[in-house]
This record gives C-alpha cells, sequence and structure tokens, in this order.
C-alpha cells in the first residue's frame, strides 16, 4: 500500500542509472570527502562542486533541478552552527542588543557559517543524487563489495524489505487509535500528556510483539525455501570500460575542484 | 507521512574530517566486537531477527503522540532497544536503523555517519543497559523505573556527544550548543522515558520470558554496568563544566591537540547567555539555552504551520 513513500529510486534509463553501484557510492563518498576539504570561503570551488552536480543531474535525465528541489532536508540543523557566526574572531559587522545579550557577528564568523551550509548543501545533493539513481538492493550490495560487514549489510537489507510491512502495521495501530479517539467537536479529546505517553508505548510494545513474533515466521518461511546466511540480486556486479572511465575522470575532476580551493 | 526526524542526525558539512574520522574509529571497533558477539549468540537466526528489530526500531519511530502546540513527540529506541534486545544486538539494530536513515532519507550525512552512530546507537544502547542491569533482579516496579531514567540519560548522552563533536568541528560555540542541546532533548528525554516505559510495562504484562531470556543470556559481566554508570557521571559532572567554564573544557581539547587539527578558534566570551535573575549558575544557562531553544521551536512551529495551510 505504501510502497512508494520510502522509496526513492527514480526508475529511468541513463548512464548514471546504468553506472556500476560501486562506482556510484565511491564518487559519492569522495565528494562528499572532497567538499569537507575544500577550505572555508574558496565560493568558485564550491561553484565547481555544483556544475558537477547540474551535469550529473542532467546525465541522469532527472532534470536540472531535481537534487535542488529536495536538498533542504537538512536546513533545520543549520540552527547548530548559527552560534559560529558570533564566535570567530574578526571584523565586526554589527552589535545587537537582545535583552541582556550582546551579539557580534563578525565577518569571519559569517564565512564559516556560510561555507558549513554550502558543503551540507552539496553533500546532501550527491547524497539524493545516488539513491535516485540506485535501487537500494543494488546499492547494499555495492556496500558488501566496498568490504562492509555482510552482517550489517543483510540487516539493512531486511530493514528495508520490512519497513513497508512494519509501516503498514505502524499505520493499522495509528489508524485503530483515531477511530478510539472520537470525541465531540471542539471539546478535549483524550486525557493527559501521561496518559498519551502511556498509549503510545503500549502501541510500541503492541508493535514490538508482532515484529518479534512475524522474525519467527520469516525464519522458518526462509529456512523452508533454503536460506543459506546470504541474500542475493539478480543484477550482476561487473566493472566495464565506461564505470572505470566515469570512476577516474570523477575523481580526476574532484582532485582538481581541491587544487581550485587550496593554491589561491 | 509522519516520518519526522530527530534534531540529532549531524548532516554532512558540520564535522571536520578529524572528528568524523575519530568517531567512525570508535564506532567500527565496537560494532566489530558487536559483530563477533552477536554472531556467536544467535547464528544463523541473528539476520531475520535484527533486520526485523531494525525495522520495528524505525516504525516505532514513527508512532507520535500529541505534546502540546501542534507538535509531538516520538521514540528513539536506542534504550528500549539494548533493554529488550541487549545491547550488543541493540547497537547493530540502530547502527542499520541510522545507515538507512543517512542513506536513504537524507536524515544524517555519510561521511559523519560514524559519529551519528556512535551518539544515537552505541552511547545510547551503552548507557540504556548499563543502568538498566544495575537492578536486573529486583522488582518490577524499580526495573520500569530504572529504564526510564535510562532512557532519558541515554538521549542526554546522544545529545550532549553531538554537541562536544559540533564544539570540536568549529561549528558551534560550546557555551551556547552544549546547554541548548540538552536543553531541548531533556524535554525530548522526557517523552522517550515515558514510552519506554510503557513499551517495557507492556512487554512485562505479555511476554515476560523475553525480557527474561535477554537479561539472563551471556551479554558479558559487570563491564556493562560500569560503563554506564561512568558514562553517566560524565555526563552528569561534564554539563556544568561545558556550560559555565568552557576554559576548563578547552584546556583538555588543547591539551589533546584537537584544536591543531580542528579549524576551531580560539575561545572568545563575546555574549554572556545567563538568565539575569539566576546568577552566573549552570541552571541558569541551561534554562537559558532551553528557552532559547523554545522560542526557536515555536518560530519554527508557527512557519511550518502557515507553510501547512497554505499546501491545503
Amino acid at each position: 500500500m505504501h510502497d512508494n513513500v520510502f522509496d526513492r529510486y527514480h526508475a529511468s534509463e541513463s548512464l548514471l542509472h546504468r553506472l556500476d553501484p560501486r562506482v556510484k557510492v565511491l564518487v559519492t563518498v569522495s565528494f562528499i570527502l572532497s567538499n569537507a576539504l575544500i577550505p572555508d570561503g574558496t565560493w568558485l570551488s564550491f561553484a565547481f562542486c555544483w556544475l558537477l552536480i547540474l551535469l550529473a543531474n542532467q546525465q541522469a535525465r532527472l532534470g536540472l533541478g531535481f537534487t535542488f528541489k529536495r536538498s533542504f532536508v537538512a536546513l533545520p540543523f543549520a540552527l547548530a552552527a548559527i552560534t559560529v557566526i558570533f564566535s570567530i574572531p574578526g571584523r565586526t559587522l554589527a552589535e545587537w542588543h537582545i535583552i541582556s545579550l550582546i551579539l557580534v557577528p563578525t565577518d569571519a564568523g559569517l564565512l564559516r557559517f556560510l561555507s558549513i551550509l554550502v558543503r551540507s548543501w552539496l553533500s546532501i545533493q550527491m547524497a539524493i543524487l545516488l539513491v535516485a539513481t540506485t535501487q537500494f538492493p543494488d546499492l547494499i550490495h555495492a556496500f558488501e563489495h566496498l568490504r562492509v560487514p555482510r552482517i550489517l549489510t543483510t540487516i539493512i537489507a531486511f530493514l528495508y524489505r520490512y519497513l513497508f510491512v512494519l509501516t503498514d502495521e505502524v499505520f493499522r495501530l495509528l489508524r485503530a487509535r483515531e477511530a478510539r479517539s472520537a470525541g465531540l467537536p471542539g471539546q478535549k479529546r483524550g486525557g493527559s500528556l501521561l496518559w498519551r505517553a502511556r498509549v503510545t508505548g503500549n502501541m510500541a510494545g503492541q508493535l514490538f510483539l508482532r515484529s518479534y513474533e512475524r522474525s519467527d515466521r520469516i525464519y522458518n518461511a526462509m529456512l523452508s525455501r533454503g536460506y543459506s546466511g546470504n541474500l542475493r540480486t539478480l543484477h550482476p556486479h561487473i566493472m566495464r570500460r565506461r564505470d572505470w572511465l566515469v570512476l577516474i575522470v570523477m575523481l580526476g575532476s574532484l582532485l582538481l575542484i581541491q587544487l581550485t580551493g587550496w593554491i589561491r | 507521512m509522519n516520518y519526522s526526524p530527530v534534531p540529532m542526525h549531524i548532516p554532512d558539512g558540520f564535522l571536520t574530517i578529524f572528528v568524523s574520522i575519530i568517531c567512525w574509529l570508535i564506532t567500527v571497533s565496537l560494532l566489530a566486537i558487536a559483530i563477533r558477539k552477536t554472531n556467536k549468540a544467535l547464528g544463523e537466526k541473528q539476520v531475520p531477527l535484527m533486520g526485523i528489530m531494525a525495522a520495528f526500531i524505525f516504525a516505532a519511530q514513527m508512532l507520535n503522540f500529541p505534546v502540546a502546540g501542534g507538535t509531538s513527540g516520538h521514540l528513539l529506541g536506542g534504550a528500549l532497544a539494548a533493554i529488550v534486545l541487549g545491547p550488543w544486538a541493540a547497537m547493530l539494530v540502530m547502527t542499520a536503523v541510522i545507515a538507512v536513515q543517512g542513506l536513504l532519507f537524507q536524515d544524517g550525512g555519510l561521511i559523519v555517519m560514524g559519529a551519528n552512530i556512535l551518539n544515537m546507537g552505541l552511547l545510547t544502547a551503552i548507557v540504556g543497559y548499563g543502568l538498566y542491569r544495575l537492578v536486573e533482579n529486583r522488582s518490577t516496579k524499580t526495573r520500569l523505573a530504572t529504564a526510564g531514567v535510562a532512557a532519558w540519560l541515554s538521549v542526554m548522552t546522544g545529545a550532549l556527544a553531538t554537541a562536544l563533536q559540533l564544539w570540536l568541528s568549529g561549528t558551534a560555540k560550546l557555551n551556547i550548543v552544549v546547554p541548548a542541546m540538552l536543553g531541548v532533548h531533556s524535554l525530548i528525554g522526557i517523552g522517550e522515558a515515558l514510552v519506554t516505559v510503557s513499551a517495557l510495562a507492556f512487554i512485562f504484562r505479555t511476554r515476560p520470558d523475553l525480557l527474561n531470556a535477554t537479561s539472563t543470556s551471556s551479554q558479558g559481566g559487570r563491564g556493562w554496568v560500569y560503563a554506564g554508570i561512568l558514562i553517566t557521571l560524565l555526563v552528569v559532572s561534564l554539563t556544568p563544566l561545558a556550560s559555565t567554564n568552557p576554559d576548563g573544557l578547552n584546556r583538555v581539547a588543547q591539551d589533546l591537540g584537537f584544536f591543531n587539527t580542528s579549524q576551531a578558534a580560539p575561545y572568545q566570551i563575546i555574549s554572556n547567555y545567563k538568565l539575569p535573575f539566576l546568577g552566573v549558575t549552570p541552571l541558569s544557562t541551561i534554562l537559558a539555552g532551553t528557552l532559547g531553544v523554545l522560542l526557536v521551536l515555536g518560530l519554527v512551529f508557527v512557519v511550518g504551520r502557515t507553510l501547512r495551510k497554505r499546501k491545503e
């Protein structure tokens, strides 16, 4: 029923979709790593990074603005970095008095804050692109090839597979609560905060038991179908010449971006 | 879709490479032990059980309850998982949850995932299980009460670790980020504690065998209790120190050589982040932080509500 709520894959035929998932994972991780290494305030390098993302967007046939539209999910976290504007010594830009608080934004602080924001914004776009062009099982498979312990990747694969089932369970529980919580309009429904938390706790406990018992059934079903300890995918992962080429070109351009950032 | 992110997932770009790598090292070494231990205890059955349990934690985070004024609380699950499944299994389960949140929903970054796993998966499991283990053989009431305290503390530990990592990366100011993170999470933690306790009480009533099975199995000796208590003491003692006397922590960081590698600036106190009528006490700083955060949350809430209305 909710099969597309959690699925971030956008089916399409493109170079990026056909690329070996290992290449995509490596390039994404290197891109984010490279972002973290670019010095503060080198806007030219950041601009090159964005250009790279736009190009990749275009190559993936998702539309130029595809990742841009979805790139603001981490913005609320910027609150955590906002203090940096006032804490790094530099040229004073203004002086604000708020009740007993004196806030002095500095140019160095602002530079650092903006750099942090841009870095995080660029990194997120690349991650969005990765999951939009790679099916999740292939992604997990790629991580397995990249030496992530098999137990971990298999647990993650399972999590993904049963996420939809358990989410349905959650929706049933929530719907049942809605149905029980009828009330006259304008009147308070339900009890105190404590009571509400307890109801939710009972639902969590119920969900736990249902999941636990389901895991038993699933295990038995898997055993009877010949489960031997690992999951399979139908897509063979072979590095072709095109994959190597893209990998080398992308890593090379990241290196160039680093150079533009550090040599001034 | 009521999937709501938790304000503890650090996105990429907010931590320096150095801090990220240190966190990865700690995370990877703990996970290596966890994989070995659970493999021995569960064998082949491990994968389906823990996969489903990871999906359970993920799904349980969507069970929300209205708190006040349109905001809602929900479970994070680290302590609950550790108490029900044992600490090692909980670590793997939480790692899978955080990995999927980061990979699929960009809720937390990739390079900083080591830090996110450490904060929300490993530390919460250690604190949650360690304190619970202390009262393992006591009455159900004591166990439930302790589980509540453990759940609250596990959230606080994660928040403090997040704040410290942000500060070490030069991303936030210590005497603001610590009280702000702890302030807002002391409220989130209450919801966590309430839901954890009621969920546990429910399991006690319906399937007590499950809870006794994990607590008596070989999960390691008293080490958990010591580790849990140690981290708790660290949180309790570091909080006032970080809030009122940031220079103390600064010196520690300098001695450890953090500042040579991270891009943090030399410290400079410009604002005095205190409530005037309470004087210079840790309480005042934490309250000020909480107030500030509540203000911001209120703002976010108002903006969010108007946006939602427009959409409808």
